[in-house]
């Protein structure tokens, strides 16, 4: 069956930073008027609106989406807010995606906003509130303590060392460095750094996690018909996928993402892509830890298990590399609002395949690219291949 | 610039329920001309999607031997079965409703899949109505990407200790929370804008109290049926001037599952399928300084997009019944009129007249509505439109609608908000 072809036409997004002095309304504004003004589009033109934020708890306002629908630019316009925590950065375009596809619309503008800043002193202590209220509360986890079980078990399981994984922390904010909006880009950072920063939660260091961080990206999408009269560069969304896995976490093998498996491969089978490894150019995995890009490069099928480190070894993964990994800077260097992250690496990716990402440009004109996104309680995967 | 010429291209032709031609010169409402996107070109999408299956447990005051897990349970295994499925099998993706502090959890569509047989599927979470998701599920069968999609919304409202405390926090936290706004009060405020612009009237308002409660007693699903006079209504206590406390929803605890598929799927699966004929949805402003509050520009804006998907020219003729929000009583009269289903200022006098009851030309909410069922917060419009496929399906029982044929529902989410959806549905 043939699809509706659907494009992305621009992309705006705003500095990431650890506290905006704007509101959340006032963030997703600025993303939105310039993803418009990138593809000379008003408001006027945009048929419906797609918002992706995270959880409510992080701004205490109840039905967080219907607050920030003016901002998001919905004034009297269909709108609608979708969440699947932290994947919702990559689910909120495939949300736009099915908007056009179902040939209900034909311009849609995605917004994606964070500002975990409004939660004093830090964003963490919201997250208690995910865990499930009878088994997991009360023992008062949090983020960094789960996923220092998960870095465990997939360094024990492949026998990764932690400089190997250091090595995707160094790799990610030395590109950003080259990225405007960067909220942690470094030049000049060392594994030694890396391996030397304030243990959190072991094997958790400091330099090991994406910063806490307010910020807005938007993407304005359009049908064929549209999208080839607005743009003479149009970056088609050749693949979408997710799935979201069981709640039982403490049941699942944390040592393979099943579930980023699931994701990739039916967004694999709707773009046609037989041979991942030779046909994604460019992957934005997400990299919320260091060691989730590797764990996500292998449930993308982009190395074989246990073996994702070898890329960054062997510059494979590096921007001139032959599959360039996070070009962007990834959520290590650039930051990470939730949702407005994973909306960053489809950005990334648009301006990459339009030849637009200026120092950041990877080499040889890729083709096709890859964002993936991840969240829940290690539980979902949210896939998109792009194409030009 | 970019919309182009807006064609209609909806397979109007081989709709068989298309029996009322609508150039009707007494149209009184013209209003959906241009109002909203249309369907575009044709492709080879799935164009048409049905409503194959329902299931619903509650709706109860207060379920204290069930979570809200084995709420979503009994419903999904209950549409399953009506559907003739397997969910592991057959259902391709999942589409839930929630809010994370309705819920108590945040992120809470991590909460979703293992109840309802979604667990390593592709399953997300719309903040929005139960009708956002049906919406949202009908674009994801159109899109041509799945066959088979399940919609879920639940209302756990028993368990929320301080209920009016969490819907002020979805208020403006820099512009209106220091005002200590409470609900009922901006509801009562719209409430009085409503009537002073429409030239309705209280008794007006407490006829729809009085009309939906007594629907509810021949509803087995619905908990808050009554027989009250007008009088009862009119002289309950006070709550916000002029809203009285007998014209209020009560809370209750629910949950639905719908599941939704392709023609041929459809096909396949059941000689009655219910026809999605039009989906709508619209939010108009945030900000409690900058909106209408006196008719529902929302809604007539959500109608004009369903309307138009459902080639529905002139909706006084051509809708049979509806099922609307009547969270509050007043807001059953505005629904109404911004549906185009009366004239603006009209719906009171309709409903004193008893237009809108069981027996009535436009039957509206025989199920009860939400002051009979219940206000079941995001799974509220979910339980409106099970009423309306009930109806088309001819299974509602003692209020079953004679020769029914296109039914319309709309919800709105709730005071502080402008947003709501509309679906129109056809047998």
């Amino acid at each position: 069956m043939r699809m509706r072809k659907v494009a992305v036409v621009g992309a705006g997004m705003t500095k990431f930073v650890r506290r905006a002095q704007e509101t959340g309304k006032e963030l997703s504004w600025q993303a939105a008027r310039m993803a418009l003004e990138s593809c000379d589009l008003t408001l006027d033109d945009v048929e419906a609106v797609c918002l992706g934020t995270a959880p409510d708890a992080f701004d205490g306002v109840h039905m967080k989406g219907e607050y920030l629908s003016d901002g998001a630019g919905a004034w009297r316009k269909p709108y609608m807010r979708s969440y699947v925590g932290g994947g919702t950065g990559v689910f909120v375009p495939i949300q736009g995606w099915y908007h056009i596809a179902s040939g209900l619309f034909d311009v849609v503008l995605v917004v994606a906003e964070e500002k975990m800043s409004s939660y004093y002193p830090h964003a963490q202590a919201a997250f208690l509130t995910i865990f499930d209220h009878t088994t997991e509360r009360p023992l008062k986890p949090n983020l960094l303590w789960i996923f220092a079980l998960e870095m465990n078990r997939y360094m024990a399981t492949y026998g990764i060392s932690k400089r190997d994984i250091a090595l995707v922390s160094v790799q990610h904010k030395r590109s950003a460095a080259d990225h405007p909006c960067a909220l942690l880009g470094d030049r000049d950072i060392t594994i030694e750094d890396v391996l030397n920063s304030e243990t959190l939660a072991w094997p958790v260091q400091r330099l090991d996690v994406s910063p806490v961080s307010d910020g807005a990206v938007a993407l304005v999408l359009a049908a064929e018909h549209v999208a080839t009269r607005v743009t003479d560069k149009p970056v088609w969304i050749e693949g979408v996928g997710w799935s979201l896995d069981t709640c039982h976490w403490t049941n699942r093998d944390l040592a393979y993402p099943r579930y980023v498996e699931h994701a990739a491969r039916m967004a694999y089978e709707m773009a046609g892509v037989k041979e991942p490894r030779k046909e994604i150019h460019i992957v934005e995995p997400y990299d919320p830890f260091d060691y989730k890009a590797l764990h996500h490069l292998e449930g993308l099928q982009l190395a074989e298990r246990g073996q994702a480190a070898q890329l960054y070894i062997d510059g494979v993964a590096a921007r001139d590399g032959d599959m360039p990994v996070c070009p962007s800077g990834g959520l290590l260097g650039v930051g990470n609002p939730i949702a407005a992250a994973g909306l960053m690496k489809i950005a990334e990716l648009f301006w990459q395949l339009r030849g637009e990402a200026g120092a950041r440009q990877v080499p040889g004109w890729p083709r096709r690219g890859l964002a993936q996104a991840w969240g829940d309680l290690m539980q979902v995967g949210t896939v998109m291949i792009m194409g030009r | 610039m970019v919309s182009g010429p807006k064609l209609f291209s909806y397979k109007s032709s081989n709709q068989p329920n298309r029996r009322r031609q609508s150039n009707d010169a007494n149209c009184l409402h013209p209003i959906w001309w241009d109002t909203g996107p249309a369907l575009k070109e044709a492709t080879e999408m799935n164009e048409r999607v049905a409503i194959v299956g329902l299931g619903w447990a509650g709706f109860r005051p207060t379920t204290p031997d069930q979570s809200y897990k084995e709420l979503m349970y009994e419903a999904a295994v209950r549409a399953y079965s009506d559907a003739g499925v397997d969910p592991r099998r057959d259902i391709e993706s999942y589409v839930t409703v929630a809010e994370d502090f309705h819920e108590g959890t945040s992120i809470f569509d991590e909460y979703v899949p293992d109840q309802l047989g979604a667990a390593l599927k592709p399953v997300h979470t719309i903040g929005g109505d139960g009708l956002h998701g049906l919406a949202a599920a009908t674009m994801l069968v159109r899109s041509g990407l799945f066959d088979m999609v399940a919609v879920e919304g639940h209302s756990k409202a028993s368990n929320i200790l301080t209920l009016p405390e969490v819907t002020a926090y979805a208020q403006d936290p820099v512009l209106n929370r220091p005002l200590h706004l409470n609900t009922h009060f901006v509801a009562g405020m719209e409430m009085q804008r409503y009537l002073h612009e429409t030239g309705t009237t209280r008794e007006m308002c407490a006829a729809v109290v009085v009309k939906n409660r007594a629907n509810a007693l021949r509803n087995p699903s619905a908990p808050y049926g009554a027989e009250l006079t007008l009088q009862e209504v009119l002289d309950g206590p006070p709550l916000a001037w002029p809203l009285g406390r007998r014209e209020v929803a009560e809370h209750a605890d629910g949950a639905v599952v719908l599941v939704l598929a392709s023609e041929d799927r459809a096909r396949y699966l059941t000689d009655r399928p219910v026809w999605i004929l039009g989906v709508g949805w619209c939010n108009e402003s945030a900000s409690l300084e900058g909106r209408d509050w006196a008719q529902g520009t929302y809604v007539r804006e959500a109608a004009g997009i369903a309307y138009r998907q459902a080639g529905i020219y002139n909706p006084q003729r051509e809708i049979d019944f509806a099922e609307v929000d009547d969270t509050y009583a007043y807001k059953e009269l505005q629904a109404l009129e911004a549906l185009g289903l009366c004239r603006l200022g009209e719906a009171g006098e309709l409903t004193e007249a008893g237009a809108t009851a069981a027996d009535g030309d436009l039957p509206v909410n025989v199920s009860g509505g939400s002051l009979g069922m219940g206000n079941l917060l995001d799974a509220t419009g979910l339980a409106r439109a099970v009423e309306a496929v009930l109806q088309l399906r001819g299974e509602a029982g003692p209020r079953q609608l004679e020769d029914v044929e296109q039914g319309l529902v709309q919800s709105w989410r709730g005071i502080p908000t402008t947003s709501g959806a509309v679906v129109i549905l056809g047998n």
